[in-house]
């Protein structure tokens, strides 16, 4: 590796470092506005201008290779300096240039307090204007109903178009005009279409592209910053949410190279007005067909005779798809008291079975797999809308060249070139050829359009013996991967949250008749028949409040703490944000309640208590962040269960991608990217 | 230099497609360049739509364009916009480009503009009769014959405020008038004649002394391959023309 002298330190970096890159690993701080680390290098800032010495000019460290670099005449390594008066003075210059044109209105500016120009300007900025002629103005664009825009602030960086052109895939952002007249903005002003236009937010380092939704709501100084895990998707992107008082008033992403890098969807970005609106904050009570307020006593009562009435056998429960795993395990717990076999976390029916090992149904080879995969065979799935960062990242993947990509299932834009192998199971048995087996580290990443069906257990089966046969399971690599849409579907079959012995599914508990007592823990994709009580453990007035008998009102994924498990297995912990709304309590706070009534009192007390009775039982679910891989003798086993899947061809799970939960549901900005996305508004109401 | 428009809606045409000629023109355009790598032929296409629709470049032929090329519809605005050949908005019939930089104004280019002005009316308005329109352009290149005006492919040199009408009227009257110096004086020869070279002596002894070699009127005579314009089929560079794969 070459050496390089940087301020006087001597360091040895990769020959295809950037100077920039260079200068930060000696521990030189180099401004930039263009340049971004996961996005081409566009060079046009001029910020990060350094000092090379012998080059008659300051060069732009950015977009100057380490291997550029001449060594000195004695053979000396190349001298850079970052912080002598030249650097000083080049920067000056052009933060001078780039204030000429940028207005000064930092106190009306959503990006102020986090605004690079600000930050930077204090470091390389003049303290008076030399200029004084007209300053450029530039008209607002509408790309859409999530980003705003301010665009006589941009400043031409071009970091927009180049993430909406490469990581995002959907290239709508350009910059028309030239010099000057230079302006960004969609074809026409249409609306961007990508499920990741939000990051563009983060990515402008100066107010020209803010969050619509968050405009004029809230200054960054006064917002209090909780860490935590977002449960739109199975991704479990890690997340910031940012509250002030009780509200939660945006969520920001946090960088984590295992999950979602530095991205996060739209939805996990923008869902937050869906946390305040229908949100259920007191119990309420069946009588006489209608839904009237209680108290938490009253509808502990109700609940406590019907259950008494009905007996274990005749109670089931059904795990929603945003639970945390304590309050599943709470659950799961709370129906053995009962003497119920009855409870199921698969609403839409997968047929996963945990009894088999944990491989049979993580994505065993990792998020971070993916950048190493060379073949990946997508099978019932659109992972774009299930999974937008999963997705992203296979995209990034696929530019970096020599992956294969394969797709069994409905065709959809992924953002890359697929070849489509077929539409339904029959054709996992005729992949032969046309899927070369040569391939050293496959992926078969299995949607939940390949299992949500009656023949599942036929068609995993098929695909486990597929994807062993084809070398995609060995020893050091797994690739067998199952992409889950539900953030909360992991956890749930790693604490065994499906029927026990005797014990019915959800199809089986919704037969009428079967059961009396049916408890929804925030189940609201499945519709509950006439006949049972139904006892609605859950956040929003969506489809589970309409049809219960009682409801329990509990609290979001903001306003609890609680282990997620992702779609890899990784558990990763959320934390608390804000408090629920009204009389709503965490859910496991209300399970426990509630047991007492139930003469069947779950042995914790506290969350810790819970927390470390999860971890006691399930080791794995204590290495917060860390993925216990899996063993592969669990798709040996899938692979022999055998059984003959039918001819139906695959169908998507997902259908609007922004209203998958009852949060969403809930939140007026989902509702209007999803009647755009649908074409139903044709312009939007600006 | 201002900031460009697309034109307003109402002009714009329902939609634009290449005439048979020009499609099969533009397939072979595209053809020149490696596959993936057809978006480079995106200038001569926007270039010929430009042509095809009187002089001016539709919204409807950047989404044609872009969709035979493959490309994103914003990629080609962005050159559309880029370039200021590219007209965008509706020009006369007769486009008049006036040269304003330095050697053109210092002889006289603000009385053209003024004639402009006069009979046209401000820049980038179109008379009502659809014939002219007319824009202050940067330098073109033809300094020595300053000030000069370009009407959609000739240049019109050597103007002066009445010769320059004489070339309006000429075109408002249907007329082509002869492009070049509008004095006499040929090309950018000095006027009124050669005042250089002019002794016959240093022709008479010319090494072949058959005569004068060649005169100078002769000489400025364009050759026949300066008129040509579009090369049938793309000729290989020499260093490549030993590449068997080419030989075919």
């Amino acid at each position: 590796m070459p050496k390089l002298i940087v301020d006087g330190k001597e360091i040895e970096v990769p020959a295809e470092y950037t100077l920039l890159q260079a200068c930060e690993a000696a521990g030189a701080e180099v401004p930039r506005f263009c340049f971004h680390e996961r996005l081409s290098i566009a060079g046009n800032c001029r910020m990060c201008l350094v000092e090379l010495v012998g080059s008659p000019k300051p060069v732009a460290s950015c977009a100057w290779a380490v291997r550029d670099c001449r060594p000195g005449p004695n053979g000396e390594p190349p001298v850079v300096n970052t912080k002598t008066p030249m650097v000083k003075k080049a920067r000056e210059g052009v933060m001078e240039f780039l204030l000429i044109n940028h207005p000064l209105d930092c106190p009306i500016c959503d990006q102020g307090g986090e605004c690079d120009l600000q930050d930077q300007a204090m470091a390389y900025g003049m303290d008076k204007s030399r200029f004084v002629e007209n300053k450029r103005a530039v008209e607002d664009k509408y790309i859409g109903p999530l980003v705003k825009t301010i665009m006589t602030r941009c400043i031409h960086c071009t970091r927009c178009i180049r993430f909406v052109a490469e990581v995002a895939g959907a290239p709508e952002l350009g910059a028309i005009g030239r010099g000057e007249d230079m302006e960004i903005t969609t074809y026409l002003e249409h609306a961007m279409s990508s499920e990741l236009q939000g990051n563009v937010i983060d990515l402008c380092p100066v107010g020209a592209l803010t969050s619509r939704p968050y405009a004029f709501q809230a200054r960054p100084w006064e917002l209090i910053k909780t860490e935590s895990i977002d449960v739109m998707d199975a991704v479990g992107s890690n997340i910031r949410v940012d509250t002030r008082g009780r509200e939660v008033q945006r969520i920001l992403p946090r960088t984590n190279e295992a999950v979602n890098e530095e991205w996060i969807s739209d939805k996990t970005r923008f869902i937050w007005d869906g946390l305040r609106t229908q949100r259920l904050d007191r119990p309420y009570v069946r009588d006489g067909g209608r839904l009237r307020p209680a108290s938490w006593t009253e509808a502990f009562a109700a609940i406590a005779a019907r259950v008494k009435q009905a007996g274990g056998a005749k109670t089931g429960a059904v795990v929603g798809d945003l639970a945390s795993v304590e309050e599943v395990f709470a659950l799961r717990d709370l129906m053995e008291r009962l003497g119920s076999p009855h409870i199921d976390c698969r609403q839409d029916g997968a047929k996963l079975d945990p009894a088999l090992g944990r491989a049979g149904y993580l994505f065993n080879a990792t998020i971070a797999g993916i950048d190493e995969a060379d073949g990946l065979l997508i099978i019932g799935s659109n992972p774009r809308k299930e999974a937008p960062i999963l997705n992203a990242r296979i995209r990034k993947r696929w530019l970096a060249g020599g992956l294969k990509i394969g797709l069994v299932g409905e065709q959809a834009d992924l953002t890359y070139d697929y070849e489509h192998l077929g539409a339904g199971p029959e054709s996992l048995a005729k992949l032969g050829e046309r899927w070369p087996a040569k391939l050293e580290k496959q992926i078969w990443l299995v949607g939940q359009g390949a299992l949500a069906r009656p023949d599942g257990a036929a068609v995993l089966s098929t695909v486990a013996q597929a994807a062993v046969a084809a070398g995609a399971v060995k020893d050091a690599w797994n690739g067998f991967s199952i992409l889950h849409t539900a953030a909360a579907r992991a956890g749930a079959l790693d604490v065994g949250a499906v029927p026990g012995k005797g014990g019915l599914d959800v199809a089986g508990m919704l037969e009428p008749g079967k059961l009396d007592v049916l408890f929804l823990l925030g189940a609201d994709e499945i519709d509950v028949p006439d006949g049972a009580f139904v006892v609605y453990i859950g956040t929003h007035g969506d489809r589970g409040a309409h049809r219960a008998d009682v409801i329990l009102p509990g609290a979001v994924y903001t306003e609890k703490s609680g282990i997620y498990v992702n779609t890899e297995g990784r558990p990763q912990l959320a934390n608390r944000a804000a408090f629920p709304p009204g009389d709503a309590r965490e859910d496991w706070a209300i399970l426990r309640a509630l047991s007492d009534v139930l003469g069947a009192k779950l042995p914790y007390d506290s969350l810790a208590m819970l927390r470390r009775a999860v971890q006691e039982k399930h080791p794995h679910l204590a290495l917060i962040d860390r993925i216990e891989p899996a063993s592969p003798a669990a798709i040996e086993k899938l692979a022999q269960l055998g059984g003959k899947p039918d001819k139906a061809p695959f169908r998507l799970p997902i259908r609007d991608f922004y209203l998958t939960n009852p949060i969403a549901r809930a939140s007026a900005m989902m509702a209007e990217c999803s009647a755009l996305a649908s074409g139903k508004l044709a312009v939007a109401a600006e | 230099m201002a900031v460009r428009r697309l034109a307003p809606p109402e002009q714009q045409p329902k939609d634009f497609a290449f005439t048979a000629d020009n499609l099969a023109w533009a397939k072979q355009q595209i053809e020149k360049y490696p596959p993936d790598r057809q978006a480079s032929a995106v200038i001569p296409l926007l270039w010929r739509a430009q042509e095809q629709h009187g002089g001016w470049l539709p919204e409807p032929a950047i989404r044609y364009v872009a969709d035979m090329l493959g490309m994103a519809h914003i990629r080609v605005l962005e050159v559309a916009t880029f370039y200021t050949m590219f007209q965008l908005e509706l020009v006369g019939k007769y486009l008049v480009q006036v040269c304003g930089t330095t050697p053109c104004m210092l002889r006289g280019a603000e009385e053209i503009k003024k004639v402009c002005e006069r009979r046209i009316g401000h820049p980038h308005h179109v008379t009502d009769d659809g014939k002219f329109s007319w824009m202050e352009v940067e330098c073109l290149g033809a300094c020595v014959n300053a000030p000069m005006v370009q009407i959609n492919a000739d240049y019109y040199e050597d103007l002066t405020p009445e010769s320059f009408e004489k070339v309006l009227d000429a075109f408002a009257s249907g007329k082509a008038p002869k492009p070049g110096p509008q004095v006499d004086r040929q090309f950018s020869a000095p006027v009124g004649g050669l005042t250089t070279l002019t002794d016959p002596s240093i022709y008479a002894t010319a090494p072949h002394s058959g005569g004068p070699a060649l005169r100078d009127t002769e000489a400025k005579k364009p050759g026949a391959a300066a008129n040509i314009r579009e090369a049938g089929v793309p000729k290989p560079p020499v260093a490549d023309s030993s590449d068997p794969k080419r030989k075919k």
